[in-house]
């Protein structure tokens, strides 16, 4: 086997073996554990550089071998494997940096890492996978290697989340692998492939296919918290920060809006599924997502659940632009799974900030906390004008390329729903950036640290100003190659002219 | 009713009689006695059927032979467990429970 | 050379059961250590042997049936052989340290465990119906003898159950087998089938098949069998229940196996097969139900068993008129769950038993707050509750999908749903003791780390649990033909 064979078994193994490392170190290797997790990130970093340079090259990477009898396991890079892949081997190091400090001194911290790259590396093998099935041996690794991190903190409140986020999943799961199963039946063993497969399949599976299409949808829409399977992402929010930042922005929603691109892009093929009529309920179905978790997030107290409703509107972005059936849109949807990735870690390390530094959890306890932390609060302003849209940040790119993709298929009742949303997005964030800039601190922080020169720690300082400054770049930069949006527009350029 | 289908019938009302007994009575050795039953019904069916060959076949034989030494040992060590069973609880049947319910480490 | 080989499978365990007879517990452990090298060389060399030249037919001392021994061995019975050999040197290699070597009866503990060896030697590669009666009873014998040797009233108890269980189980089948030497004139399986190739089907024959299974299941545990499995599983010392779980109530559903895939056809019917995959399914749903209910750890374990076991009896509705390759699949996933069951099984008790000694208690909650001491057997309990609850990529998954394959292609939906639910169901029962190492609140301060050598076995079958689903394609490729005839007669 060649060397490209290999680069793919390489970026799944690093966050693998540095997990396995950080198991076996003891407790107080502190040192050298943050080493091996952030060697581990960088060179899993640099392999995803090399395959993004190939896969635009057109350079094939990729190994498969019958796993079980019928069906092959398939790790392959494409395009848009790498946009995930991408996304997650740059947040994985920030995200590392900041676990880092946000854990400092806290017990169970080999534990902790251990899983955390596990987690990593499932998200690797979900971006990498090359059939449906792969996909779900790593799609089912994520939520196993998760659970410890929910359940992190070891409070009755933290396992009451961790057996919903369970329940949720593990059901989800067992939906996807039926879907799975019958699609194996029905059609064999397929690889994702750019078009999909049933362009002109035969109309006798017509009947099967859609069954099908709404099984896979419902067993991935848990994990991408579409309504009405959205109720695990709230309750999972008593995990730390980085933990949240991760279950949000990289790994698991993400894990589930993937899949879905995966199914309606590579296996049944745009067209075939627009032609089987399941694209227009499942745009119908993200809209409606996408507006009630805005509402419910306008009438959340505490800080990290007004953002995880915030993240159940906004992954729905994503399923709302691949469901448009245009090239534009689509470009406005994947893009999204990067820009919705960066604004809401930036989101998510500044809420982790506030609640470390100042022992802030509720968004009423906020009051003139851009003074005492002025480079978070930026970061923080940064992130939710972006959610909001707000040009030239990224979420502007999405709502404009999704805006025009909307257009040009002729399907103008989603601008209604890009208008509502954002002026919700306005309504839930703006008060908070009210009270962070324009009112007098209430007194006493309700558990304040110190820390030097910085505001806060500097591990926890740097990873939210890098993100919310990723924010600005990719919007700003949005018409260079290699932006995401430039990435997003080849991605669905190949699938709409395969 | 040919021979063979007598001692067939035969067994088989010993079975009977030996679940009976097994299902049936509590104390330990009247159920051991009851399986003791059963399997003389068992080999009683095993030589008596394969007789329709024309005299007796001796493969049957062999087995039951073996199928004795086997009950044998069975029975040796069902008395032995019974009979500790019986030192350490007290007990001859194994309806009631004993009466701690905390088993603690192994 | 495959004389030696056979030879030594055959002899070693035989031998060293009497060796060890005669030592003490100390003693008896350098010598099965010796015993184990051996035996495990030796199943290797068999493995590789049919792996590379196929199957073949072997007399017994150069008598051929009827009157003697002769042995089938073919890529599958191979495999089971080699499956032992892993499983049971690693629970001897565990318990010669978990065990206390100074309550005296443990000297019986290595002379059991050799008559258990030898016993499913017997079974995996026997031919005829009687000889494998002989070896159940050895397995059966051998296995009440173990459980009893936890010594205390409540293990007495359990193992007498177990007895009486065992031995109603072995007289039905032997029932069975009488009417069936009484219709057919001969006890090989190879020489019912070829007598039907030629002679219309007898009627009543179908009784003596299914007095077999029923004496089988009964041994095997199948719901609602299976109330003597819990207690005797669950009170063992922990290496004996991993033999127990993993590999002894295996050897009885082999047989029926064996049995209905080729008998089944011309002498069973549809409706005894839906039955039996019903009672198989109540026995998943029943099982991990009460797993779920269960306060000390091994009993979690041991109803974890009933459950499992239950998939294994979905393989009779799943090869009854079916397509040739459905039958395949069913078969493969079948297999498959049983090695995989069997690795998982033996890493979780054995990892149980660490657990317990570590925590000092066998119920779930004392397990509170052990996660904080980074305990390896939890690693490994853990990563075994994966392949139980048939998640990728472990061996339970590659046999779940091949089961649902199967399900799908013979129509018989149904089996998926018992598929899905029981994997939750599994699933519920596995998370509880995850969550239970999970809390923090008021654990324990004390914790006693258990020698590494006592943590690793458990890891190292996990691990092969894990790897299994990887290798899967490998595994089956040896056991070419599952379940047939290998080589020429």
């Amino acid at each position: 086997m060649t060397l490209n064979a290999w680069i793919p078994v390489f970026a799944l193994m690093t966050s693998l073996i540095a997990s396995l490392v950080i198991f076996a170190l003891p407790e107080k290797g502190y040192r050298l554990r943050t080493w091996v997790n952030l060697g581990a990130a960088l060179v899993k970093l640099s392999l995803v550089v090399v395959m993004v340079w190939g896969v635009f090259q057109g350079v094939e990477y990729g190994l498969s071998f019958t796993m079980v009898p019928g069906v092959t396991f398939v790790l392959k890079a494409d395009a848009l494997s790498m946009m995930f892949a991408g996304l997650s081997a740059v947040l994985w190091l920030l995200t590392t940096i900041y676990a880092v400090g946000y854990l400092e001194d806290s017990p169970n911290r080999s534990r902790f890492f251990g899983f955390f790259s596990l987690c990593v590396a499932s998200t690797m093998g979900i971006a990498l996978a090359g059939n449906l099935f792969t996909f779900f041996l790593f799609y089912e690794m994520l939520t196993l290697s998760t659970y410890p991190l929910v359940v992190h903190r070891g409070t009755e409140k933290a396992l009451r989340a961790g057996r919903t986020y369970v329940i949720y999943t593990l059901t989800g799961g067992a939906v996807l692998l039926l879907a799975i199963a019958w699609l194996h039946g029905v059609a064999g063993d397929l690889p994702f492939r750019e078009g999909g497969h049933f362009m002109d399949a035969d109309p006798d599976i017509h009947r099967s296919l859609i069954l099908i299409f709404i099984l896979l949808v419902a067993g991935l829409g848990v994990k991408a918290a579409i309504f009405p399977l959205h109720g695990w992402l709230p309750q999972a929010m008593v995990a730390p920060a980085p933990v949240s930042a991760l279950l949000h922005a990289v790994a698991v929603v993400k894990a589930g809006a993937f899949g879905i691109v995966r199914v309606v892009y590579d296996i049944y093929g745009v067209e075939a599924s627009s032609a089987l009529g399941v694209l227009e309920p499942l745009a119908w179905l993200a809209a409606f997502t996408i507006l009630y978790g805005s509402f419910r997030a306008l009438s959340q107290t505490d800080l990290k659940r007004r953002l995880a409703f915030s993240t159940v509107s906004q992954v729905s972005y994503i399923i709302l632009g691949i469901s448009l059936f245009g090239p534009v849109a689509a470009a406005g949807g994947l893009v999204h799974l990067l820009h919705q990735g960066i604004m809401k870690i930036t989101l998510f390390f500044c809420a982790g900030n506030y609640a470390e530094t100042l022992g802030i959890h509720r968004i009423d306890e906020m009051d003139g906390a851009g003074r005492r932390m002025p480079g978070t609060s930026v970061a923080f302003t940064i992130g939710a004008f972006g959610m909001i849209g707000a040009p030239p940040l990224a979420g502007f790119i999405t709502k404009w390329t999704m805006g025009s993709g909307a257009l040009a298929a002729n399907m103008d009742w989603v601008i209604v729903v890009l208008l509502s949303s954002s002026l919700l997005n306005a309504a839930y964030f703006l008060p908070v950036m009210h009270r962070l800039w324009f009112r007098e601190p209430a007194g006493s922080w309700p558990e304040e640290r110190h820390w030097g020169r910085l505001e806060t720690s500097a591990w926890l300082f740097w990873p939210p100003l890098l993100t919310a400054v990723m924010t600005v770049m990719v919007g700003v930069l949005a018409s260079l190659p290699f932006s995401p949006l430039s990435w997003a527009e080849l991605i669905a350029l190949r699938e709409y002219s395969p | 009713m040919t021979s063979s289908l007598l001692y067939a019938l035969a067994g088989a009302i010993l079975c009977g009689i030996g679940l009976f007994g097994l299902l049936w009575l509590s104390h330990l050795l009247r159920k051991l006695l009851a399986f003791n039953i059963m399997g003389s019904g068992v080999f009683l069916v095993m030589v008596g059927l394969p007789q329709h060959q024309g005299g007796p076949d001796p493969v049957p034989q062999a087995l039951v032979l073996t199928g004795i030494v086997v009950a044998i040992a069975a029975t040796a060590l069902a008395v032995v467990l019974i009979r500790r069973y019986f030192h350490l609880s007290g007990m001859t049947g194994l309806e009631d429970e004993p009466a701690s319910p905390e088993r603690g480490p192994e | 050379m495959t004389l030696w080989l056979m030879a030594g499978l055959l002899f070693t365990p035989l031998a060293w059961a009497v060796l060890t007879l005669l030592t003490d517990f100390s003693r008896g452990r350098l010598v099965t250590w010796g015993g184990i090298l051996v035996q495990v060389l030796v199943s290797l060399g068999l493995w590789l042997t049919v792996a590379r030249d196929g199957g073949f037919h072997y007399g017994l001392g150069g008598w051929q049936a009827p009157l003697g021994i002769e042995l089938r061995v073919d890529g599958l019975a191979v495999t089971f052989v080699l499956l032992t050999a892993v499983v049971a040197s690693a629970c001897g290699l565990h318990a010669g340290v978990y065990i206390d070597p100074d309550k005296p009866w443990h000297r019986y503990f290595w002379p059991l465990f050799w008559f258990l060896w030898s016993g499913l030697n017997v079974v995996w590669l026997g031919g005829d119906l009687f000889n494998l009666y002989v070896g159940l009873e050895l397995i059966s014998l051998s296995a009440v003898g173990l459980v009893a040797l936890g010594g205390k009233a409540n293990a007495l108890r359990a193992s007498l159950r177990y007895l009486l269980a065992a031995l109603l189980g072995s007289l039905v089948y032997l029932l069975g087998v009488a009417l069936m030497y009484g219709q057919f004139g001969t006890l090989s399986i190879a020489g019912v089938v070829s007598w039907l190739g030629v002679h219309p089907v007898p009627a009543g024959s179908g009784l003596a098949l299914a007095l077999m299974v029923t004496g089988l299941a009964l041994k095997t545990a199948l719901f609602p069998l299976h109330r003597w499995l819990p207690p005797a599983h669950g009170i063992a010392r922990s290496p004996v229940s991993a033999l127990l779980s993993a590999l002894v109530v295996k050897a009885s559903f082999y047989m029926a196996a064996r049995l209905w895939l080729e008998l089944g056809e011309p002498l069973g019917n549809l409706a005894a097969a839906q039955l039996v995959g019903l009672l198989g399914s109540a026995a998943v749903v029943w099982g991990s139900w009460l797993a779920c209910r269960q306060p000390q750890l091994k009993q979690v374990v041991a109803y974890s068993s009933v459950a499992q076991i239950g998939y294994l009896f979905l393989l009779f509705p799943l090869t009854y008129s079916v397509s040739e390759s459905v039958s395949l699949q069913a078969q493969q996933g079948i297999t498959l769950q049983v090695i995989s069951h069997a690795l998982a099984k033996a890493a979780m008790f054995l990892a149980a038993g660490n657990l317990i000694l570590s925590a000092g208690s066998n119920r779930v909650d004392a397990l509170t707050g052990v996660s904080r001491f980074l305990p390896f057997s939890l690693f490994s309990f853990g990563l075994a509750g994966v392949s139980l609850m048939s998640l990728p990529p472990t061996g339970g998954f590659a046999a779940k999908w091949l089961l649902l394959q199967a399900s799908l292609g013979s129509g018989q939906w149904w089996w998926i749903l018992v598929m899905l639910i029981g994997g939750l169901l599994s699933a519920a029962y596995v998370f509880r003791i995850y969550r239970a190492s999970f809390l923090e609140s008021a654990g324990p301060d004390r914790f006693y780390h258990p020698a590494r050598s006592l943590e690793v076995i458990p890891m190292i079958l996990a691990l092969l649990a894990l790897g299994l689903g990887l290798a899967s394609d490998q595994v089956l490729s040896v056991m070419a033909l599952p379940f047939e005839e290998g080589g020429s007669p």
